[in-house]
């Protein structure tokens, strides 16, 4: 393929194949509802859905900002307690042999049922959805960023050994770097489960937000709305991940991901 | 410079102990380059590690430059098969990594880095980033990364097993001036008998488990080392030297 044939091919897979998915998806959906003939408030068309989300965008538009603050800073949280977190835990068998049980275990515990008990302890304001999207997002990055820093090879640790480099040397320079790939991984996991954490927390107890929306709607089977809201939250989930996807291809363009993404593609 | 007595050193694995290493005695002197030469698994790596410090001796002992090595040695430059380069750093960045995980000022070191990749060859290559070089490349830049802090030791496991022969000449060469114009004394472990005998003041040969030296070969040559060297009558019959130990040994039988 010559190069400029090539970044066609790449603008259209990156515009043209997704439109192409969505628009599918659309026609299967009108399709399932004309051959089922279900009635409107089960499934609504897809049409009726844009429609409705277009007329009650300003509602839409004004319940986003509450959410995305809950899950801007719950992630924010679960990185700022999960990554230190994992470097403790891999820098100390005492740390580690402490917390890793409990850590794990700690994932057997629905935390949507977690939701209702937050709202009585911290009422209804942002902070339980923010810990709600915190204590979902926290695990991926844990586990990630632990494994990235594990799975160095070991001639690097003798190399920096030699050098008589010390532990914090060791972290920020070598280790932490290293395992930016894997922490990357994590990071956008954690994204799509804060999003799932903070509409879980406004779902149980709020007075805004794009969950507490979601409740209302569905109390007044308004199931147009119901999903119009839904894509709406697909079109946010997108833009929230792509920019962690964003920040990984600049903070890290030497990674072997990034390098390797045309690569591993089967061409044909 | 370097002093090991009655080195030993056994690993507990899940089929038992292995004796990796069994009465060590070598004495290196400063400025010698010593090849560590024999077969795969004989614990010349093993050997390399303890004398850096990096693997704890069971027995016996390992001095060098008269300090007792109980911990990892930090006058030395180490240079393992891998280049083990940090991909997020220029080539320039990779040479100073050294110098940054001393606690050093990597700007009082940066001419100094330059002149290094210079006479390496890879001039003009400092701002290029690890992936887009050649594996040769790749190993010059961990040697530069070995001496930017000029130390008086040398440490090589196999550095140039991975290369193509080509590539491995002419690393030979360069290694061999480079050698010669600081005065390093240098500990080399290669599996390559031409390798060792091309480089090398000194052939230490090893026998397979458990790994002991049972051969200790002074090499000399009369003028100066060139890849023409291994041609000649005198390089083959160093060679055959050891070739015949490995296959008085049975390391290497004819049929």
């Amino acid at each position: 393929m010559s190069s400029s044939k090539r970044r066609r091919h790449a603008v259209f897979a990156t515009w043209a194949y997704p439109t192409i998915a969505f628009v599918g998806f659309l026609l299967l959906w009108q399709l399932v509802v004309v051959v089922t003939q279900l009635k409107r408030f089960v499934l609504p068309q897809p049409l009726e859905v844009l429609e409705r989300g277009f007329a009650l965008l300003d509602l839409l538009f004004a319940n986003t900002p509450a959410t995305v603050l809950a899950i801007a800073l719950g992630f924010a949280g679960a990185v700022a307690i999960g990554i230190p977190l994992a470097v403790l835990m891999v820098a100390s068998r005492a740390l580690e042999s402490s917390f890793y049980p409990l850590l794990v275990g700690s994932q057997g515990v629905p935390k949507v049922a977690l939701a209702p008990v937050l709202v009585v302890w911290f009422g209804f304001g942002v902070l339980p959805k923010v810990i709600m999207a915190m204590l979902i997002a926290f695990f991926p990055i844990v586990i990630n960023t632990a494994v990235g820093l594990r799975s160095i090879d070991p001639n690097y640790l003798h190399l920096v050994r030699s050098m008589g480099a010390s532990a914090w040397r060791i972290y920020t320079r070598l280790l932490l770097p290293s395992a930016l790939p894997q922490i990357f991984a994590g990071l956008k996991v954690a994204m799509a489960l804060a999003i799932v954490g903070a509409i879980v927390g406004e779902m149980v107890g709020a007075n805004s937000g794009l969950g507490y929306l979601l409740v209302v709607a569905n109390g007044n089977l308004d199931m147009a709305l119901v999903f119009a809201i839904l894509v709406w939250l697909v079109l946010v989930s997108l833009a929230l991940v792509g920019i962690i996807d964003i920040a990984e291809r600049f903070t890290i363009p030497w990674s072997r991901n990034t390098r390797t993404r045309e690569l591993v593609q089967v061409q044909g | 410079m370097i002093r090991i007595k009655n080195l030993g050193k056994t690993f507990t694995t899940a089929d038992g102990i292995v004796i990796a290493l069994e009465n060590i005695d070598i004495a290196i002197e400063e400025g010698q380059f010593v090849s560590v030469v024999g077969p795969s698994g004989c614990g010349k790596s093993t050997l390399l590690m303890c004398v850096a410090g990096l693997i704890e001796a069971s027995a016996g002992s390992v001095t060098v430059a008269s300090t007792r090595v109980t911990g990892p040695f930090t006058q030395v430059g180490i240079v393992f098969q891998e280049a083990l380069l940090l991909d997020w750093r220029t080539v320039l960045g990779n040479v100073l990594f050294q110098i940054e995980m001393r606690g050093l000022d990597p700007k009082a070191y940066e001419s100094r880095a330059r002149e290094l990749l210079d006479r390496v060859g890879l001039g003009g290559f400092e701002r290029k980033s690890p992936w887009e070089l050649s594996g040769g490349m790749r190993q010059r830049v961990a040697i530069c990364r070995a001496l930017i802090h000029d130390p008086p030791l040398l440490l090589m496991d196999e550095p140039f097993g991975a290369l193509d022969t080509l590539t491995r000449d002419q690393m030979n060469v360069d290694l061999l001036r480079l050698c010669a114009e600081t005065g390093k004394t240098a500990l080399f472990v290669t599996h390559s008998i031409a390798e060792a005998v091309f480089l090398s003041n000194r052939v230490l040969v090893m026998t397979p488990r458990p790994g002991r030296v049972i051969a200790d070969l002074p090499i000399a040559f009369a003028g100066a080392r060139r890849l023409s060297l291994r041609t000649t009558p005198q390089f083959a019959e160093q060679e055959s030297r050891i070739y015949s130990i490995f296959r008085n040994i049975g390391v290497l039988r004819d049929e």
